[in-house]
């Protein structure tokens, strides 16, 4: 009966850490999905920046409706609800690849208002991009504010 | 042996007297300043040039923020920790009381207004080629600015750094007025040159050091570790920087790079002041890095 109890005990604890082994696994699994998530939404800021960034320095002709296309792009992605790639414990330390640093998630309404500037800047880039190249150049700055603006404050630097 | 002990004293009193000499700090000549009349306009491209609110203003300020240049900024080195002073317009805590041979003196000797060696944390390696044009222009502007009200903190250094004096004697060895890229530049790289060497100092950071904390000249850009501890300072000659001159001018002027990532670390507050500049200047710098012998 003893050794019966105690078994019972060994299978219990080892079904309590093997439970806690898949959770942890799911969690870190959930993180990691997250993070790659908002780098693939980094990604396309990019693809589209880099279309307008090309025609800003005149190393592509300036296109209106490719432009606008591409700033009604940068706009989308910038109002997307994030509140689902962000989860808390996805920083630098949970997350391989991850540069996040965990003041976002100490800072959260400065965070979310950084993410403000950027849908301004997007917008104001929606108006300009179809209009002429010197608005587009115009509002290049801008974006590039606010965009650095939330990786100075909240991304480990790169080297 | 009394001549002798004569002749040694004689000998130690002429050595602390040339020591004496060769460390006091240099003064600007008052009349090259005196018939200059200041432009606020220009002055402001001088001050985002020079980069002043970088280091000036007080940590994490944005926008309008910067040009309240109540100092506080801590700067790690070799030496122990610098923290900028408060160069507002403040009478008692700033430098509200300055003359524009003040600021002069400041930029071009390093000299205060009471006649004490200013540590090389503040760039005057590169601002003693500012012309007197630029500093009656940029003390014109500087006066338009606000007055802040924060008193300076002391430096935390190590001895024997702590002792001014000798700074003069670093400054014999390591202040020139000579341009470090020499040869046939066209205008635009003469202006390039104008604001990366006199300026904008920006080998200040991209320039590694030597054991007295002078910049290594035959590393001219080649990269260095980053006094803050992380990482490093990239290597911006043509070596490393395979940038064109329009990714460089886009660079400075909205923060990205050629991959659409933005300016990290340092780079960004040096990015925002950059913007501020005209177009021509910002072409400028980037045709002076083009010119930059390529070191690997």
């Amino acid at each position: 009966m003893s050794t019966g109890f105690k078994m019972l005990g060994v299978v219990l604890g080892l079904t309590i850490a093997a439970g806690a082994a898949t959770g942890q696994d799911a969690a870190d699994k959930a993180l990691a999905g997250a993070t790659k998530a908002r780098q693939a939404q980094m990604q396309l800021y990019a693809f589209n920046l880099g279309l307008l960034g090309g025609m800003a320095k005149g190393d592509t002709p300036y296109e209106a409706s490719a432009a606008g296309a591409a700033a009604g792009n940068l706009a989308s992605l910038a109002r997307l609800d994030q509140s689902l790639i962000w989860p808390e414990g996805s920083d630098e330390m949970g997350v391989e690849g991850s540069r996040a640093l965990p003041a976002i998630w100490e800072n959260l309404p400065d965070v979310i208002a950084k993410n403000e500037a950027l849908i301004t800047a997007a917008s104001a880039m929606e108006t300009a991009a179809g209009t002429d190249l010197a608005a587009l150049q115009g509002a290049m700055g801008a974006i590039g504010e606010s965009c650095g603006a939330c990786h100075k404050a909240y991304r480990v630097p790169s080297n | 042996m009394r001549k002798f002990l004569v002749i040694v004293t004689v000998v130690l009193l002429l050595l602390a007297g040339g020591a004496w000499w060769l460390t006091m700090p240099a003064r600007v000549t008052a009349s090259d300043y005196a018939a200059l009349i200041g432009v606020p306009a220009r002055g402001a491209t001088v001050f985002h040039a020079g980069g002043c609110a970088s280091c000036h203003s007080a940590e994490g300020a944005i926008e309008d923020a910067r040009l309240i240049l109540s100092g506080g900024r801590a700067f790690a080195s070799d030496f122990g920790t610098f923290h900028a002073p408060n160069i507002s317009q403040d009478n008692d805590h700033g430098i509200g009381s300055w003359e524009v041979t003040d600021l002069a003196n400041a930029m071009i000797n390093g000299t205060s207004p009471q006649g004490q060696h200013y540590y090389p944390a503040f760039p005057y390696t590169a601002y003693s080629r500012a012309t007197p044009q630029d500093i009656a222009d940029l003390y014109a502007y500087m006066i338009t600015l606000p007055a802040d009200a924060t008193p300076d903190l002391p430096h935390d250094l190590a001895f024997p750094f702590t002792l001014r004096r000798g700074l003069g004697l670093w400054k014999a060895l390591y202040l020139t007025d000579a341009w470090q890229i020499t040869g046939d530049l066209t205008e635009a790289e003469q202006r390039g040159r104008y604001l990366a060497e006199a300026l904008g100092h920006c080998a200040e950071c991209h320039t590694p050091r030597g054991p007295l904390g002078a910049l290594d000249r035959n590393r001219w850009m080649a990269g260095a570790p980053n006094p803050s501890g992380r990482g490093t300072i990239p290597n911006i000659t043509p070596a490393k920087l395979d940038w064109s001159e329009s990714d460089l001018i886009a660079y400075f002027t909205s923060g990205f790079t050629p991959d659409y990532d933005t300016a990290g670390g340092s780079m960004a507050a040096v990015v925002t002041s950059l913007a501020q500049l005209p177009q021509t200047d910002r072409a400028a710098l980037a045709a002076y890095l083009k010119r930059l012998p390529p070191i690997d």
